[in-house]
């Protein structure tokens, strides 16, 4: 509680800073850039002092701020990382300078055109990704119910202009029909997001009401409410507990994305430009699972073990089914969108496995998967701004005219199928051993997502950068950039240094699963002996 | 029978013998109403040339003395502790009365500024008028009124007009008896008739909008005035502390006439429900509501913004007192009532508003849902209900006013370019007055760091309190439905290319702006940090008997 507030300054200073790059005049694009770019590091700076001060040892939650905001309501502005807050946080302040960075010429204005008035797009967007940026710091730094639920849903109005203000250049259904499925895009991700929001809304009221009802003032603090629980002060029934269990589970199956309620990711992932796209499914979609671990699991322990059987099915079929979907695409982007659908369905299937192992392999999948699919979707947005079409079927042979990016592309799609040696393996891994030591038939159904994601990366490699170089724009292309270069480069180096090495990333983690796990008061389960059967 | 003899009576001669009122208590209220009067004699004997500035500086003069007057009755504690009922008990003044009156006057201020704004319409003839007819009297499109217009006529009677209404929505939800009840009602509604007709441009529109008003607005006050008379019989008296007792049976010692009539229900049942149709009505709750779409449409847009809100205050203000100190003895009788109102009007005027094609009457639809989102609270019947309420209410009418002033601004040759197909690509001509909208709907909607959102959350929260959940869970539906037709509006604004004979965005004077800006504050201060304000509500929560 003492010294400088941290947590809200890292918030704070991309939030300043966007309405700081909203404010510089229309001519002075460039300077919006660099002014973007220059808060976006300044937070990694910040980000990076929170890792630093971030004791793994210490209590549960560090770095806490409480102020008091909205007494009516219960409610005070708390904030505070566990080990899983802390890695989430480190991911979204790394990710974002690298967005901004390769997203640098994406809005600028289309050549010919007279920009009007004073619609600054170039502005709008660089403020819009801090400002998403600010959002999703304090829903992972929240440890109050209701400042959480402010900003999960506040952040959907920036990200709804992301993606439907700003789409790829040249269409390849042309320019109207692109504004068109743009916004459409944009439409459906707001409206699944707002009524899973909503839903949650009633839930979050209905927490109010049973904290008000026996701890005599209603709270939304998560840690009076597990210290009232702890000490028997605050019983559900079991129905209350499974309702609102459910209130918000669903919110955040709309977010995560599991399956069947997925289907607004792969539009607007395919819509919006290759940023963006990371934006979405490597920052603002993680705050869905990490929700699930930290409120899910942690206000609702005995109705999250109740609803396991049927989270664990959903995810299995959100791994298969994404797989599979991602095998048929025929567009670049649509295909990275599905492998996110089923790499959401492990992270979901680790945190409900109630393993050790599982939970924190599903914490170092939600980190090593916005790396990679930064690394894969990025390269992707590079490829695809050259050629100026989305379709797997407008390219071969790619990697005779540009080797650098065919070389980045291979790595981002090697880490996203999780070959050993790269981060996501790691993850994976304890995700599977964790899954297996409690439901081996799940653990066994889960691994033939690992087969599936080679036959969908391989495939992509195969048809966009081998065979022979047969089309006219192909043979002109040209290789990474500088630009593009530097923001790939750093991405795939930790890749490789967390796949060696992941141990500072598992030593900060993993004492936040522990706590999570006497949440829902589980154990690991103890292995069976096999070496006892072999004696027999 | 003499019981009845008896109240008239002593009412009589209390009257006669020149009754002590407490002129310091009820002071808003007179203000008000002093101001429109001298604002008469002002149309009457000061030359034509003098009349703007004098109705305006007037108006506004009156409404910040009135609410300097509020402020300084709330503070000197007739909020609370030294709450009493005026006037020979005919006024309340306590702390929902005070809040809602401030709201009100509030709301009238902007109001003004909208009214007086003179820099959208087109010179007539080298003078700058105003969204109102240059002579109202005068048949549309005939000789007369093109004489007036050629001199450069305005219509100044709006700000009289103006302030009587405003003087009885003061009096609307602090009214202690049915007799005052429905007088307030008359004073507001008579001027609000007026100001609907009064539009300078689709005058046939707007006198449309006027009669449909006034005729489904008599049948209203028909209704109510018919239900005080049942009420009067059931009870012997129209004092609200009076019929209360009677219908908790609690009086004394009965006489015969009033025991008998204590002993059959069916005059109570039959008239507290009318009285409560006549308020529903003008709330605009289903299925009360018909008329909404077609005067919001109608109606010249500053008054529909004025009316918008202030009316929803004052009604909603009458509504809660009428049941919480009259009728809290048949709260088992309209509750479920009101619950299927507010479970239909959320509905219907959120599914409704979805195949709006005009801006005004998307936010009339906006309008019955809302008024549907703040039933739950009033259903809640807990002091944490009436302050939801009282914060509701003061939210969503600034996100109101500053709709409905924006709504003035974007316009085209034919005069304000309601057609949503107009608004195609508005972001991009003005991204300023688009993202400003863009934050009204965004509060409309109930996100999360605007107004809609505390309000929103505030009496759901009353309503879960007061066990009903089933309400909350129909009101995230609804507002779920709700979010699509506002989201729809900002697609269009932002995504969609604007058609080069599109609208253009009128510069307003400093009276439209200072009416947008305070909009915009209110809505994103009581987003961000609503603890004082609820606070304030909280403590107003309370009637007096």
């Amino acid at each position: 509680m003492s010294g400088f507030p941290l947590l809200t300054a890292t918030a704070v200073l991309p939030a300043l800073g966007a309405v700081a790059t909203a404010a510089v005049p229309a001519a002075r694009r460039a300077a919006a850039k660099w002014l973007a770019l220059a808060v976006s590091l300044g937070t990694l700076v910040l980000a990076g002092l929170v890792v630093a001060r971030f004791d793994p040892g210490g209590a549960r939650y560090q770095l806490t701020e409480s102020y008091a905001w909205i007494a009516d309501f219960g409610v005070r502005f708390e904030l505070g990382v566990d080990g899983i807050g802390t890695a989430l946080i480190a991911l979204t302040a790394l990710l974002v300078p690298f967005v901004i960075a390769a997203g640098w010429h994406d809005a600028d204005p289309v050549p010919g055109e007279r920009p009007a008035g004073r619609w600054r797009p170039t502005q709008g967007f660089f403020a819009l990704i801090l400002m998403v940026e600010a959002m999703v710091v304090v829903s992972f730094a929240a440890t109050d119910v209701f400042v959480f639920y402010l900003f999960f849903e506040a952040m959907l109005i920036p990200m709804y202009f992301l993606i439907g203000g700003f789409g790829d250049r040249a269409h390849a259904a042309g320019e109207a029909e692109g504004a068109k499925q743009r916004s459409y895009a944009a439409v459906k991700f707001l409206l699944y997001n707002l009524a899973g929001g909503l839903i949650m809304l009633a839930a979050v009221i209905g927490l109010y009401v049973v904290t008000a009802d026996q701890l005599g003032t209603g709270t939304f603090s998560l840690q009076r409410i597990t210290e009232a629980r702890a000490a028997g002060e605050l019983t559900m029934a079991a129905g209350t507990e499974r309702l609102l269990f459910l209130g918000f589970f669903l919110a955040f199956a709309v977010k995560a994305p599991l399956w069947p309620l997925h289907t607004w990711l792969p539009n607007a992932m395919g819509e919006s430009t290759a940023p963006v796209a990371v934006l979405i499914t490597a920052v603002v979609d993680k705050v869905g699972t990490f929700a699930m671990l930290r409120f899910c699991l942690g206000l609702f322990p005995e109705a999250s073990a109740w609803a396991t059987p049927v989270v664990v099915v959903l995810a299995l079929v959100s791994i298969i089914y994404g797989a599979l979907l991602a095998v048929g695409q025929r567009d670049i982007k649509r295909l990275v969108a599905y492998a996110s659908i089923s790499h959401f369905g492990f992270i979901v299937l680790g945190i409900f496995a109630m393993t050790s192992q599982g939970q924190s392999g599903a914490t170092l999948y939600m980190v090593f998967h916005g790396i990679s699919t930064a690394v894969l979707m990025l390269v992707a947005g590079f490829l695809i701004s050259r050629r100026g079409s989305r379709l797997i079927a407008d390219y071969g042979g790619v990697q005779k005219v540009a080797p650098v990016l065919a070389g980045t592309f291979l790595v981002g799609g090697l880490a996203t199928l999780s070959l050993p040696g790269l981060a996501p393996f790691v993850s994976e891994f304890l995700v599977l051993v964790g899954t297996f030591s409690r439901y081996p038939a799940a653990g066994v159904v889960a691994t033939a997502g690992i087969v599936l994601a080679a036959l969908y990366v391989l495939l992509l490699y195969q048809r966009t950068m081998t065979g022979p170089v047969d089309k006219p724009e192909i043979e002109r292309m040209p290789d990474l950039r500088r630009r593009e270069l530097a923001v790939v480069a750093p991405l795939i180096a930790l890749l490789i240094a967390l796949g060696v090495f992941p141990k500072p990333l598992t030593d900060i983690v993993n004492p936040a699963v522990e706590h999570t796990l006497s949440d829902v008061r589980q154990t690991d389960p103890q292995p069976e002996l096999p070496a006892v059967e072999a004696a027999e | 029978m003499s019981a009845t003899h008896g109240s008239v009576h002593s009412l009589w001669t209390v009257a006669a013998e020149a009754p002590s009122i407490e002129y310091a208590q009820l002071s808003p209220t007179l203000l008000v109403l002093g101001a429109a009067v001298i604002g008469i004699l002002v149309e009457a004997f000061a030359p034509r040339r003098l009349r703007y500035g004098a109705q305006v500086l007037l108006a506004f003069l009156g409404l910040a003395g009135a609410f300097a007057a509020v402020v300084g009755l709330a503070v000197g504690g007739y909020a609370t502790e030294k709450a009493a009922v005026a006037g020979v008990g005919a006024i309340a003044v306590d702390g929902p009365a005070l809040f809602l009156q401030g709201i009100i006057l509030l709301v009238a201020v902007v109001a003004v500024f909208t009214f007086a704004e003179r820099r959208l319409e087109p010179t007539a003839h080298g003078t700058r008028v105003d969204s109102f007819a240059a002579q109202p009297a005068a048949v549309p499109g005939g000789e007369g009124e093109r004489a007036a217009v050629r001199a450069g006529w305005t219509t100044t009677e709006i700000f009289p007009l103006l302030l009587f209404a405003v003087g009885g929505m003061l009096l609307f939800p602090a009214a202690n008896d049915l007799l005052t009840l429905f007088i307030a009602l008359e004073v507001f509604s008579l001027p609000l008739y007026l100001l609907c007709a009064l539009a300078r441009r689709r005058r046939l529109l707007s006198q449309e909008a006027a009669v449909k008003y006034f005729l489904l607005g008599a049948f209203s006050s028909a209704f109510l005035i018919f239900g005080i008379a049942l009420l009067y019989g059931y009870a012997g008296t129209v004092s609200y502390a009076g019929i209360a007792q009677v219908v908790e049976g609690s009086v004394p010692s009965p006489s015969p006439a009033l025991a008998s009539a204590m002993a059959s229900d069916a005059l109570l049942l039959i008239g507290g429900a009318l009285v409560v149709m006549g308020l529903l009505f003008k709330v605009g709750a289903v299925p009360f509501h018909m008329w909404t779409p077609d005067v919001y449409q109608g109606a010249p847009t500053p008054v529909t913004g004025f009316m918008a809100a202030a009316t929803k205050v004052a009604a909603f203000g009458a509504l809660l007192r009428l049941l919480y100190v009259v009728l809290p003895g048949l709260r088992w009788d309209w509750e479920p009532v009101l619950w299927g109102v507010a479970i239909a009007s959320m509905l219907a005027g959120a599914v409704i508003a979805i195949t709006q094609t005009d801006v005004k009457r998307l936010l009339a639809y906006s309008s019955i849902a809302h008024a549907g989102f703040i039933l739950a609270g009033v259903v809640a019947v807990t002091p944490s209900g009436v302050s939801s309420v009282l914060f509701y209410l003061l939210a969503y009418s600034f996100v109101t006013l500053g709709a409905f002033a924006v709504v003035t601004l974007v316009r085209d040759a034919g005069g304000e370019a309601t057609h949503l197909s107009k608004w195609a690509g508005l972001g991009r001509r003005s991204p300023l007055v688009a993202a400003v909208f863009a934050v009204f709907l965004l509060a409309f909607a109930g996100i999360p760091l605007t107004s809609g959102f505390a309000g929103k959350f505030a009496v759901f929260k009353a309503a879960a309190e007061g066990g009903a959940g089933a309400l909350v869970v129909v009101g995230v539906i609804a507002s779920a439905i709700a979010a699509f037709f506002y989201i729809r509006v900002i697609v269009l604004m932002f995504f969609s290319e604007p058609s080069p004979e599109g609208p253009t965005v009128a510069i307003p004077s400093a009276f439209t702006t200072a009416a947008i800006s305070i909009g915009v504050a209110v809505t994103l201060v009581l987003g961000v940090a609503p603890q004082y304000f609820l606070e304030l509500a909280g403590q107003a929560g309370v009637f007096v008997r």
